[in-house]
């Protein structure tokens, strides 16, 4: 993690990617990818077979599979990085998933025309609409009333989900839509749709985030609100977005996996989902105190995620213990993350250059809750008002000391 | 003259943040029976050394000793039970429990049922009554009371756990004359009473009423420690900003002395009555496009607090701005850079720059700020605010891909300096731009504020370096104590001593200066000794030439 | 069974009511006068009073021997619950993992029940295993600086997966089980009918946690560090106060009483599931709510937290005997009972500033 050293002569271009690579924070994503599927190559070596289906030309074996189940996964994670780098969280994404899918669900049922095109759009539509709504719920929750990200999507996450029997009135819907069906099932080129559709969405996504300037604002609230309020951002407007579209992927991906059965599970689509896309998120290499984030991470987590939960079942574990596993890893990736650990490392004064910066994550720091002086209801946030009221008189001084405190009281 | 032991002995204490070497070999001492005042402006390491003393810091280098022996604090209770206690600068109290409680809190009486409250409530009584309290009902919540009697609570509360050592950090910022009053006469029998008492305060009348020894502090370091005979005014001043007398005195206003006389432009802003409760009075203000407009006065004078103001930071509670004949509403940040104002805050870590990104996003965030998040600054525009600022500002290492967090102070400063040129402003206001930072950088900077004002940029200047302000400044406007105090107009006759001389006098002839009570809207006093031109107070040059 | 039909006898349980209501109320008013932090827990009482007298108006037999003591009854888990998460909420925390603690504890107890261990033994691990849960939590907080409802989620989670690991399928205690006696009723007051005045040992239990609960919070130094560390943690540390350590320490407290209401709930139920408690995180911090603890920390009592446990022990009664409400909405209107109130803190606290 020490600054990068004047490079060795001239070394190539491939080590040069190499070393980029391994220096990403995901890479360690993609190495626990490629070991998972080499347990299960050791386990059967036909493991990694793609055969072609000789009856419709389609691709047929394991990795096809995971990509498959990716798919939801791969929608919440991407939702899920936005909102963690703006210092939030949505833990609503499962229970949206559900609303989604019982929507949609609900809607097909009664339309009824089991082969329209319109039918199944105007479905989607509706679904997505209303996990839109949710999000905006969400955002408008978080940006406006200033309320805690986790308290408001946790009452949405458990509302959410009564709201999804109530559409259904505690039934699993099941209907029948082909086109709708063939979102999940269906196949293009050989590769299963709803891989296309998803990974078409990440990088659609991507590219939102990286060719507008939404990825550096949100990157911006991020790291630290205050500079960023200061600067001139006026952080509701993006966060209400920012949830708005974890809303929305989130509808998308209970889309992607009702439409695998044409059932909704009014328990079980999308449950403890959360967990995979903060996990996905976290594996990506984005912290969980928000800033720096990357889509493509994500996505690799998110990849990872379907292999493991593949991976498991292949192995034959209960497929109902695998949140054991995955908040193992939570945990011990946010240890990674956290400054004692690292300062187990590296020790603290040989740290290479002024990292002038380290302490602006510290606990203490507000979440981007709409402006600056509302860290009332916040717990983490006790230092900010000593801090605030303190700015009247001599923000500089105050401001140092108690950033450092906040580490110091941490630790 | 035989000295008694010291009761607290710091020698060549070092604390280095990552990024900063708060302390620099700093030595203390504190006798019993004494108020010692420790002194320095802003970021000169008086918190730190006393987080150092009570073990909130871990030292990296360094003895301290209390009572001869060797100690070494794991933190305020370990420092507490050593008889040191501490009232911090920022109430550190609990708002959400009875005064009371706050008292007593960690040494509440204890019966075979817990806490006996009654018999609690009642050495809580007896605590504040040595501060002439005891009429407060401590069963009421802390938050009923006002900051200035929160504080004085605090000071019980240190008292109340039989205190050898009691340090008051900044404890009267917020109290008004009659309470300062009673603070000092308690001090003053905890004094008599053997108790050595450390004294925090910019308020330099203050500090010579009470205190009995000086030490000054700066940057980081030891400047020296005088008994407050031996010491003047202006001297300590002088320590403070790290200028000796006949430097200031030499320093004259160089910058286009009576050259502005000619054309008088229409003011690009106009401040009338523009305050904020518990951070500046009220106060009027006028700047004109390509001006230099110093803000003088020392840390907690209000200079910050009106530039804030001026951008909106902070949203004024009172009064009208005027901009470009316009007259306008600043609630938030967003509001002053939509109307091409900019400010560079004094608090570059917190409030300036975005450290986990790199220089090039943090020189486009406020360009990309004032357009918004869906029209992105096309590149070939992105790459020319990052050529043109970062060769033009000479940002070292130049390279616009390094994370910001990995440049020192002074191009940190420079790429805030360059995100807000990059906005193309109209008026830049600098709040510090050059504490903390190295000769060169700092030199680099002051030249691109006066070619600014060449360019006709109306600029609003504030440091705590006096003789950078004189400099550079056009007019300066002196603050004293959330208070405009003077004007005056720059030039050749014009010398960094004339306004330390005029912070030093204004006021000195009143026991208190009084500070706008916070809490309370009703007591704002009228705005008073507006003076246009230095006023050279006879008294006070005399004084002067009798200490040099 | 609908509203309207109860209508033209509203006076009578009324005019019954009144007197009693009426000196509460007073008493009510001296209290929040004195001691302005208590007006939100009052509120609640208020309110918990109003949904007794609207019940008994429109449904009619809750005012009885029977409709309250089940009501303790078939709360005191969710009593023990809220007060675990009032500790860890007044230090301006929060502990998701309550309901999969409770999970986890519940199905390896019962499954150790019937493999034949003691039963004193299963309930100290019972305990145990809540008291594990939460001291991880505890030093994930309190030495990593994770954040809280980070460090919980984990735990919800973990908690979840090893109760599944265990079993899947509910998990019956044997009838003959020592452990099922705290769940046996017995009559205190022989009533009319069935309208008897019953307690079961699991409810003692409930009212003896919230005793000591009531004890430890307000009459020893740790309790007041965990409301001083709700009002301000900075200033709590600068005070000299043992912050870190009390912050581990209610972490252990919630977790620990988590395992007290998997033994309340296990031995009145006799079967264990993993899905047990799913949601109840909710439930406890609703009721928390409601009973008037700030969710930023430093304020609240634990005597509120019971009375909003009891709020929604007792809208769960009103939606069943309402019959037009279906049960699927009970979640979302929990949930927008919790918003509301936690909307109505900002108020309170914007005011406040």
């Amino acid at each position: 993690m020490s600054a990068p050293s004047p490079a060795a002569p001239a070394p190539s271009p491939v080590v040069v990617w190499l070393r980029d690579l391994i220096r990403k924070p995901f890479f360690w994503g993609i190495v626990a990818i490629v070991a998972l599927l080499l347990l299960n190559v050791v386990k059967d070596p036909a493991y990694l077979a793609i055969t072609v289906n000789p009856a419709n030309g389609n691709l047929v074996g394991n990795l096809i599979d995971i990509m498959r189940s990716s798919a939801p996964v791969l929608m919440i994670a991407v939702g899920m990085s936005l909102v963690i780098a703006t210092g939030g969280i949505d833990l609503s994404v499962g229970s949206v998933m559900a609303v989604a899918g019982a929507v949609s669900m609900e809607f097909l049922k009664y339309a009824g025309d089991s082969a329209s095109i319109g039918v199944a759009f105007s479905a989607l539509g509706l679904a997505l609409l209303v996990s839109a709504a949710v999000g905006a719920f969400n955002g408008f929750l978080v940006a406006y009333v200033g309320l805690q990200p986790f308290i408001s999507t946790l009452v949405m996450m458990l509302a959410g989900r009564g709201l999804a029997k109530v559409i259904t009135s505690g039934q699993n819907t099941a209907a029948s839509n082909e086109p709708f069906r063939w979102i999940a099932n269906g196949y293009v080129l050989g590769l299963p749709v709803v891989f296309l559709l998803a990974l078409v969405l990440v990088i659609a996504a991507g590219l939102v985030v990286r060719r507008s300037a939404l990825g550096l604002m949100i990157e911006a609230i991020g790291i630290n609100p205050r500079a960023s309020r200061m600067a001139g951002i006026q952080p509701k407007g993006l966060l209400l977005t920012v949830y708005i579209l974890s809303g929305l992927l989130a509808g998308v991906a209970g889309i992607f996996s009702v439409a695998t059965v044409m059932t909704v599970d009014v328990t079980r689509t999308g449950s403890q989902m959360e967990l995979d896309a903060i996990l996905a998120v976290v594996i990506g290499g984005t912290s969980l105190a928000g800033g720096k984030f990357s889509v493509g991470g994500a996505a690799i987590g998110a990849l990872l995620i379907a292999t493991l939960d593949k991976t498991v079942l292949f192995l034959g574990v209960s497929s109902s213990a695998t949140p054991a596993f995955k908040a193992i890893v939570i945990v011990v990736l946010c240890l990674l993350q956290s400054q004692r650990v690292r300062s187990w490392f590296t020790s603290r004064r040989a740290s290479g250059g002024p990292g002038g910066g380290a302490g602006t994550r510290s606990a203490g720091d507000p979440p981007p809750s709409g402006g600056g002086g509302d860290g009332g209801a916040d717990p983490g946030a006790h230092t900010v008002s000593s801090g605030d009221g303190a700015a009247a008189s001599s923000p500089g001084g105050a401001g140092l000391a108690s950033d450092v405190e906040a580490k110091e009281v941490a630790a | 003259m035989a000295e008694p032991a010291p009761v607290v002995e710091m020698r060549g204490i070092s604390i280095e943040f990552p990024g900063v070497k708060a302390l620099d070999e700093v030595g203390f001492r504190l006798f019993p029976g004494e108020v010692h005042a420790l002194m320095g402006e802003n970021g000169a390491g008086k918190s730190t050394l006393i987080k150092a003393l009570t073990g909130v810091y871990p030292i990296d280098s360094g003895t301290i000793l209390v009572e001869g022996e060797q100690r070494r604090f794991h933190g305020t209770a370990d420092a507490q039970s050593a008889g040191i206690s501490t009232v911090y600068q920022e109430v550190n109290l609990v708002t959400n429990l009875t005064i009371g409680e706050n008292v007593m809190l960690g040494h509440e009486v204890r019966g075979p049922f817990g806490v006996n409250w009654r018999a609690t409530h009642r050495a809580a009584t007896e605590a504040l009554a040595r501060l002439h309290l005891d009429h407060l009902d401590t069963h009421r919540p802390l938050s009923t009371l006002s900051i200035a009697v929160q504080q004085l609570v605090a000071i019980s509360r240190a008292m109340a756990i039989d205190a050898k050592v009691l340090i008051l950090d900044e404890p009267t910022s917020s109290l008004d004359a009659a309470e300062v009053d009673r603070l000092f006469t308690v001090m003053r029998q905890l004094r008599d009473e053997g108790v050595a008492i450390l004294f925090v305060s910019h308020f330099l009348d203050q500090v010579f009423e009470i205190s009995d020894r000086l030490t000054v502090l700066r940057n980081g370091q030891f400047i020296c420690e005088r008994r407050k005979e031996e010491l003047s005014r202006q001297e300590l001043i002088a320590q403070m900003i790290g200028k000796d007398l006949e430097t200031l005195s030499s320093l004259g206003g160089n910058r286009r002395a009576g050259e502005t006389e000619g054309e008088r432009e229409e003011p690009l802003l106009t401040a009338v009555g523009v305050g904020r409760r518990g951070a500046i009075e009220p106060t009027d203000l006028e700047i004109r496009p390509g001006e230099i407009v110093g803000f003088a006065g020392l840390l907690g004078s209000g200079r910050t607090e009106l530039a804030r103001l001026l951008y909106g930071a902070d949203k004024a509670d009172s009064g009208t701005i005027t901009l470009r004949g316009r007259k306008t509403t600043l609630k938030n940040p967003a509001d002053g850079l939509k109307r091409r104002i900019a400010f560079s805050t004094e608090n570059r870590r917190d409030e300036g720059v975005v450290g986990d990104l790199t220089v090039r996003e943090n020189l486009i965030l406020a360009v990309q700020a004032g357009r918004g998040w869906a029209r992105p600054v096309p590149k070939r525009e992105r790459d020319e605010i990052v050529s043109t600022r970062m060769s033009e500002l000479n940002v070292r290492p130049a390279d616009p891909d390094r994370l910001i967090k990995n440049l020192s102070g002074g191009n940190q400063q420079k790429v805030l300096l360059g995100r807000w040129l990059a906005t193309d402003p109209d008026l830049l206001i600098l709040d510090e731009p050059t504490r903390g930072i190295d000769v060169g950088a700092k030199a680099e900077i002051q030249e691109a504020v006066a070619e600014l004002a060449a360019q006709g940029v109306a600029v609003v200047f504030i440091s705590s370096e006096l003789e950078e302000v004189v400099r550079l400044s056009d007019r300066i406007v002196v603050l004293k104590d959330h208070r405009k105090i003077g004007e005056i107009v720059n030039g050749p006759e014009v010398t960094a001593q004339m306004i330390v001389d005029l912070i030093a006098a204004h006021g000195a002839d009143t026991h208190h200066p009084s500070p706008p009570p916070p809490a309370q809207p009703a007591g704002n006093q009228p705005l008073s000794a507006r003076s246009t031109s230095a006023p050279a107070d006879p008294a006070v040059s005399e004084t002067t030439e009798e200490q040099s | 069974m609908s509203a309207a039909t109860t209508m033209p006898a509203p006076t009578a349980p009324d005019s019954v009511a009144a007197t009693p209501v009426v000196t509460l109320l007073k008493r009510l008013q001296r209290l929040v006068t004195i001691n302005p932090s208590t007006l939100p827990t009052a509120a609640a009482i208020v309110i918990f009073v109003g949904m007794i007298i609207f019940g008994e108006i429109a449904y009619g037999r809750i005012v009885q021997y029977s409709t309250l003591s089940n009501l303790l009854i078939n709360n005191a888990h969710l009593i023990v619950i809220a007060v675990a998460m009032t500790f860890v909420i007044l230090t301006g925390g929060i502990d998701l993992s309550v309901g999969s603690v409770i999970a986890l504890s519940s199905v390896a107890g019962v499954m150790l029940a019937n493999s034949g261990l003691p039963a004193v033994l299963v309930v100290v691990i019972m305990l145990a295993i809540g008291a594990a849960m939460g001291l991880f939590s505890g030093v994930l907080v309190r030495y990593f600086n994770v954040q809280p409802f980070i460090a919980t989620l984990s735990m919800m989670f973990l908690g979840r997966g090893l109760a599944s690991l265990l079993s899947t399928e509910p998990e019956r205690l044997a009838d003959d089980s020592p452990i099922r006696a705290l769940g046996t009723q017995i009559k205190i007051i022989d009533g009319p009918k069935v309208n008897d005045l019953v307690v079961t040992p699991g409810v003692l239990i409930a009212v003896v946690v919230v005793l000591v609960a009531f004890f430890l919070l307000h009459r020893t130094r740790t309790g007041r560090t965990v409301y001083a560390i709700g009002g301000s943690e900075n200033s709590a540390v600068l005070m000299g106060l043992p912050a870190p350590r009390t912050k581990l320490l209610v972490y252990v407290v919630s977790g620990t009483l988590s395992g007290v209401a998997a033994v309340i709930y296990t031995a009145r139920l006799g079967i264990a599931q993993n899905i047990t408690g799913s949601g109840w995180e909710m439930d406890a911090i609703a009721a928390t709510v409601i009973g008037g603890t700030l969710l930023s920390g430093g304020f609240g009592y634990v005597l509120g937290s019971v009375i909003g446990a009891l709020v929604l022990g007792l809208m769960n009664v009103l939606i069943t005997r309402d019959g037009g409400i279906r049960p699927e909405m009970t979640t979302i209107i929990t949930g927008g009972i919790l918003l509301a109130f936690v909307l109505l803190q900002r108020v309170v606290i914007r005011k406040r500033e």
